[in-house]
């Protein structure tokens, strides 16, 4: 639909931070990767899609924001220091930060994709998306939905146990 | 008569959504069942699954314990006891469980090349689990351990629906987003009813091997905050110890291998 395709429109690259294993670093690198690329001029957007364990509120200090609706969808949150970052994350629908997401795939599925089509991105040099452990469903569902788009490729955080 | 009319009316879409739901039936000769999960990944759930196994074991010799690793996207279990291998299969077609320790294990890694990865949507995941809890010859077992994958979603609700659990044992380190997903965790278990026997504080201090220097890189006593907030037991505090990683890499946990260190 026209909607889809307008708003990740204005997005140049995608990036999909994975890594298989749990607590190797991929929401920090995320969010260091989104300020280093900030500070070098860039425009960026991080799309949380761990929804069992959304961190990156937490560690952009926004977890109390709450997502408003314009004309194209859902406007992101703007966090980092100036306020530049555009951020998406189930963690800004829950009624508690430490409310438990407790869904199975299929439902994990239709967030996933609304977060694709229907967040007002606007213009971004680089979209991060920060996954959640595992090779599972988010994984599966976000490359689907972000096909049809440049999909810049993948960065693998791993630690060397 | 109106209040009553309510109540009639939940029990009754209580009744309908519950039907589609698959019924708890205990695994035979299986005593009981604790999980070790967490939330957040990377935690040692995995290391404190093999390591409560083992001492469950060592504690008492009468004990027959059993070890079922549920992380079918990162199985840890096969590497970290020292197993390889397909299972056999019995005369009735049950998959005999790998020994090691005097404990008798079961991982989605016996089923898979140790670098293939499962790339599957839930649906499948369910019948993944439901084949390693039912159907496996565990014999008789005072004990099954099951090691959780990190998360809330498919496979613990697969487990906690399927089969009775007698308690869960929720993993953590000190940090604050691991203490997010850990609350997450101990309120996943508390909406399907499964009693959380108290937290494990993991990786809580590192001392340097040189000057013994001890350094809280993950924070102090996170852990022992959230189980005043939750009224829940600390079961466990465990160092960040250099000798737990290496033995786990090498397939001899550390309980078996060093068990009069601190660790």
């Amino acid at each position: 639909t026209l909607a889809e395709r307008s708003n990740l429109a204005g997005v140049r690259h995608i990036l999909l931070v994975l890594s298989g294993k749990g607590g190797v670093g991929k929401s920090t690198l995320s969010t260091e990767l989104a300020l280093a690329l900030q500070n070098a001029g860039k425009k960026v957007g991080i799309l949380d899609v761990d929804l069992c364990g959304p961190s990156i509120p937490r560690m952009l200090r926004v977890q109390d924001s709450a997502v408003h609706q314009c004309d194209s969808g859902w406007v992101p949150v703007f966090a980092g220091q100036d306020k530049a970052i555009a951020l998406m994350s189930i963690g800004f629908l829950l009624e508690r930060p430490d409310e438990a997401v407790v869904w199975r795939g299929p439902k994990k599925n239709a967030l996933i994709k609304q977060f694709v089509t229907d967040v007002a991105w606007g213009d971004l040099d680089f979209l991060i998306v920060d996954t959640p452990p595992g090779t599972s469903d988010e994984h599966i569902s976000t490359v689907e939905a972000l096909r049809p788009y440049q999909l810049l490729g993948a960065i693998l955080v791993t630690t060397p146990q | 008569s109106s209040s009553s009319g309510d109540e009639a009316l939940r029990d009754k879409r209580a009744r309908i959504l519950s039907r589609g739901l698959p019924k708890q039936k205990p695994i035979e000769g299986v005593k009981q069942v604790v999980v070790v999960a967490s939330g957040k990944g990377g935690v040692g759930k995995s290391t404190t699954a093999v390591n409560i196994a083992l001492a469950l074991a060592a504690n008492d010799s009468t004990k027959e314990v059993g070890l079922l690793d549920a992380d079918i996207y990162g199985p840890s279990i096969p590497k970290m006891m020292n197993l390889k291998g397909n299972p056999e299969l019995t005369p009735k077609n049950l998959m005999r469980p790998l020994k090691n320790y005097g404990i008798a294990c079961m991982s989605m890694g016996f089923l898979i090349e140790e670098t293939a990865p499962v790339v599957w949507r839930g649906l499948m995941v369910m019948s993944a689990v439901e084949k390693l809890l039912r159907q496996v010859d565990w014999g008789e077992l005072d004990y099954l351990v099951i090691d959780m994958p990190p998360g809330t979603g498919d496979v613990q609700l697969s487990v906690s629906q399927n089969i009775p659990i007698a308690g869960a044992v929720i993993v953590s380190t000190p940090q604050d987003v691991a203490l997010l997903d850990a609350h997450k965790g101990a309120e996943m278990f508390r909406k399907v009813h499964v009693p959380v026997l108290g937290l494990v504080q993991n990786m809580s201090v590192f001392q340097c091997p040189k000057c013994k220097h001890e350094t809280h890189i993950f924070g102090a006593d996170g852990v022992r905050d959230l189980a005043k907030t939750l009224g829940l037991d600390i079961l466990g505090d465990v160092p960040l110890h250099v000798n737990i990683r290496e033995t786990c890499d090498s397939g001899q946990p550390v309980v078996i291998s060093q068990p009069q260190s601190d660790a």
